[in-house]
């Protein structure tokens, strides 16, 4: 009996005082504990804007807000302007987005609306995969053997498009194997399982009553889809590409070793690059003073566009499934 | 495409004035061609037969009620008759089932030309998140009519014919979504309509309204009759009595020692005879309430 | 019957012309789709295998790192296979508990109110956050006062994976039927007790192979230990003091090497890694498929 009443369940009979009894301290005390690590999400978010901010802010004051916003980066001579990179993240995410957004949304179509359940599942384990191959593996891969194949087909391509207005501006001369190009093309497979299996919840939402009801009137499962399937989730579908937009500016490594590190500004897609997370990766190690304060700033900087960014992406997300279930 | 779309001339019949008695005489005497003609027709879910042996001749111009218990089959039939099952993996049709002669499950039978003929209004009233207009607009587009002037007309006259106009005709561009269920099923009716069907489907179309909102739709399916040629799945006897021209009466057979249940016709004919003067003694439990 | 009339003709042919190339060039699209994504993973995993398969031997994973310029078959990766081990158990101790602990608080006692929601918002979004960040924070918080090491390594792929963590055990919370909680409420059960004795069991499938994801995740992971563990060639089992090292950091490293050797061995590192990070996938879904017989 008295093991009973220590663990606390079992109310004895007629007793009163067992029925006002406190919750025992086990009890309360499990709970602050879920409740801190809950917090800690928020503690930890928070301390990494305050401790980046705090290590940047040499740079913010030995170079001002001009300096800061300019291109001109030449460790050499103190000098560090962040547009170059900021320029080069922008430039490889969106290759990334524009190569990976369509093949994305057309495996997620696949999925759902062509291949029965049975065996859309090898294929959901295939796209899953991509994933699962480490961002360093992609680069090891981007540079010793992916950059030296396709560099022949940038130069055969730029020399071909070289004269050609703004397509020569994009894809003419000078052409290298690790590139703009290069590096978003392989944050695009990185990319995509996210946004396909995104895409693809948004779209399982649809309802299937909406489905049968564009069959009946004889439509072909093309033209379900832009009536139906689009007008439902496009809304879904844009914070799953946003989700991919700041996956692809903040992913590291691959980019790192494939993007030519060459911090210029240039239209030319082919030819070397540097972006945020690149350059902070590769040179970090041998910076120190206001060298290494740029470099945190570019951090600051980077997560605060990911910050917006994917924010932005989960209240479009959240905001069109409230919408789905509301209707 | 220009099929010989099978047309009631535009001059009314005196139908829908006269009452009960001079319509059902007509079903006695005169039937219309045969719209479908289905002979032993059996439903499998994989390897699960769902109903078995169905065979029935519903005829043009004639609303149609399928009635039973649930889980007789009788939905399971509706979506048959339009290749709506194709969608559910692993369905499957044994047995004849011709649509004016030609057999909807014979090779090169497209679904969607199918569909295109056969109209299906379903259960709960599922507008696309899309204005009205576009709602009734979207069948005739799918179909290549994209001339303002053209649609303009079919939205007009398919929201007229169910019975909606006067009610939407301020907010045509505004969300479908935010219309009432009554509303919204009519809705549903009219975007069925603008594709000029040969046949409508309607699987209990009012088992989610309220009673007002259901008389209209029963008054709308007694005005659209001349036109169409009607199915209609109901769970309410009172409704078949109140709109059908013919009932067919499904019931379950259970095989215990296996567990499965499989639905079967018991009994088809004009609506007054089901209800009045049953022939089947199972007719008879469910049509006076002694059973399901 | 004799007033029946002739039947129409009827033609439930396919529609012919753009209707029917439009859907059709869909669906080939959509294949299509799914061929694009498996030729470079085809060529990315043969490649790895390729060259990797080559080098690997039992020998290889334990023996030391050599110098860069040492030939292919000379040394190994030994202290990196044990730097990652070492670094992504305990970043796994570190974040595993807390994050199922914080889906705790979400699920049982934030419920739907403003603070879990917010929390639970934050954590997708912090999902989100590049893991070069969390290395940059850990350099900042940890390494500027206590020098590079194996925790700090795993402090910071523990921020990585925290979330992730948090997002998929939250979901299979989700998933308890209340009518389980209500039955050991019902028996003058604790709500920690409760929790504890019935809902994480019952969830316990879901939470192993969402966090095996997140494990495998971390393994790979590079960026979060470039500046915390700062790349050591010799093998450090103290993962609580001095600089370490690890296989993908020893991978970065290799990649832009000219030597042979060391490519050589970065490709055996690579193999590795993607055989770790693929066999902690497959117990993953042999978690799930396992708990999901359980629950039919």
């Amino acid at each position: 009996m008295s093991t009973v009443t220590q663990a606390g369940p079992a109310v004895p009979a007629g007793s009163a005082e067992a029925l006002s009894e406190r919750r025992p301290l086990g009890d309360r005390g499990f709970q602050v504990l879920a409740l801190a690590a809950g917090l800690l999400v928020l503690v930890i978010l928070v301390l990494i804007a305050i401790s980046t901010t705090q290590q940047a802010t040499s740079w913010f004051t030995t170079e001002g807000f001009k300096g800061i916003f300019s291109t001109n980066w030449n460790p050499a001579a103190n000098k560090f302007g962040a547009m170059t990179f900021v320029y080069g993240t922008a430039i490889t995410a969106v290759i990334a987005i524009v190569l990976a957004v369509p093949v994305s949304l057309a495996i997620a179509l696949l999925l759902t609306e062509v291949v029965p359940r049975r065996r859309a599942r090898p294929i959901v384990y295939v796209v899953d995969l991509l994933a699962v191959v480490p961002s360093v593996v992609w680069g090891l891969w981007g540079i010793l053997v992916f950059a030296p194949w396709v560099q022949h087909i940038y130069a055969s391509i730029g020399s071909a498009l070289g004269g050609v207005p703004v397509l020569g501006a994009l894809f003419g001369p000078p052409t290298s194997g690790a590139s703009f190009f290069t590096a978003g093309l392989i944050l695009a497979f990185m990319i995509t399982p996210i946004v396909t299996s995104l895409s693809r919840e948004v779209i399982a939402t649809v309802p299937a009553i909406d489905r049968e009801g564009a069959y009946a009137l004889g439509a072909t499962r093309w033209e379900m889809i832009r009536g139906v399937v689009w007008p439902h989730s496009h809304g879904g579908i844009v914070g799953a590409v946003l989700l991919g937009l700041g996956r692809a500016m903040g992913e590291t490594i691959a980019a790192a070793l494939v993007i030519g590190s060459s911090p210029v500004i240039t239209s030319h897609l082919f030819a070397p690059g540097y972006n945020m997370p690149a350059v902070i990766a590769n040179q970090f190690g041998e910076s120190s003073g206001v060298f290494r304060s740029a470099l945190m700033g570019l951090g600051v900087m980077l997560f605060a566009f990911t910050i917006i960014v994917n924010v932005f992406s989960r209240a479009v997300v959240a905001r069109s499934a409230r919408r789905m279930r509301g209707a | 495409m220009d099929h010989p779309e099978p047309k009631v001339a535009e001059t009314e019949l005196p139908e829908p004035t006269a009452q009960q008695q001079p319509r059902e005489a007509a079903v006695f005497e005169r039937p219309g061609a045969e719209v479908f003609k289905t002979k032993n027709v059996s439903i499998y879910y994989g390897s699960f037969r769902a109903v078995t042996d169905v065979s029935l001749d519903i005829y043009e111009h004639e609303i149609t009620a399928f009635i039973g218990p649930s889980g007789c089959g009788k939905t399971t039939v509706l979506r048959t008759l339009n290749r709506m099952n194709d969608l559910v993996t692993g369905a499957r049709v044994e047995g004849d089932v011709e649509y004016r002669g030609a057999s909807l499950y014979a090779k090169g039978v497209s679904p969607i030309a199918v569909r295109r003929r056969i109209g299906m209004v379903f259960q709960k009233p599922n507008p696309f998140p899309k204005s009205i207009y576009d709602n009734v607009a979207y069948g005739p587009r799918v179909n290549g009519e994209h001339k303002k002037s053209r649609l303009d007309e079919i939205v007009e006259r398919s929201l007229r014919h169910a019975v909606l106009w006067d009610e939407v005709k301020d907010r045509l561009h505004k969300s479908g979504l935010g219309l009432s269920g009554g509303q919204a099923q009519r809705l549903c009716i009219a975007r069925t309509l603008a594709v000029e069907p040969d046949v409508v489907l309607m699987d209990e179309p009012c088992s989610a309204l309220d009673p007002i909102a259901t008389g209209r739709i029963e008054n709308l399916l007694r005005e659209i009759k001349s036109r169409y040629t009607i199915v209609i799945v109901t769970h309410n006897m009172q409704q078949a009595t109140r709109v059908s021209d013919r009932t067919a009466f499904y019931s379950v057979l259970r095989d215990d020692k296996n567990d499965t249940r499989t639905g079967v016709l018991v009994e088809y004919g004009p609506t007054r005879q089901i209800f009045e003067d049953p022939r089947d003694s199972r007719t008879q439990a469910y049509v006076t309430g002694r059973m399901g | 019957m004799a007033a029946v009339t002739a039947q129409p003709q009827v033609d439930l042919r396919e529609p012919k012309g753009w209707r029917r190339t439009r859907n059709r060039a869909a669906t080939v699209a959509m294949y299509l789709a799914f061929v694009v994504v498996i030729v470079p993973l085809g060529f990315v995993l043969y490649t790895v295998i390729a060259k990797g398969a080559s080098i690997i031997s039992w020998s290889f994973l334990t023996s030391p790192i050599p110098v860069n310029v040492a030939p292919p078959g000379v040394g190994g990766m030994g202290p990196a296979v044990l730097g990652t081990i070492e670094i992504t158990a305990l970043a796994t101790a570190i974040a595993v508990p807390l994050g199922v602990l914080g889906a705790i608080y979400l699920n049982e006692y934030g419920g739907r109110g403003p603070l879990a929601r917010f929390i639970a918002f934050m954590a997708d979004v912090m999902t989100g956050v590049p893991s070069i960040i969390m290395g940059l924070f850990i350099f900042t918080i940890w390494v500027l006062h206590f020098g590079y090491s194996g925790l700090a390594g795993a402090f910071a792929l523990g921020c990585l994976m925290l979330p992730i963590v948090i997002q998929s055990s939250h979901e299979m919370l989700k998933l308890v039927p209340n009518s389980l909680r209500e039955a050991s409420y019902a028996l003058g059960a604790t709500k920690a007790r409760v929790t504890v004795t019935v809902v994480l069991p019952a969830a316990i499938g879901g939470i192993v192979s969402g966090s095996l994801l997140a494990v495998a995740r971390a393994a790979g992971e590079t960026a979060p230990l470039l500046f915390t563990i700062l790349t050591v060639t010799t093998a450090n089992p103290n993962v609580f003091s001095g600089a370490n090292t690890a296989l993908s950091t020893e991978i970065f490293a290799n990649a832009d090497q000219p030597f042979l050797g060391a490519q050589a061995r970065g490709w055996g590192a690579a193999l590795t890694l993607v055989a770790i990070a693929f066999i902690l996938m497959i117990a993953a879904r042999l978690v799930t498929a396992r708990f999901a017989r359980y629950q039919h």
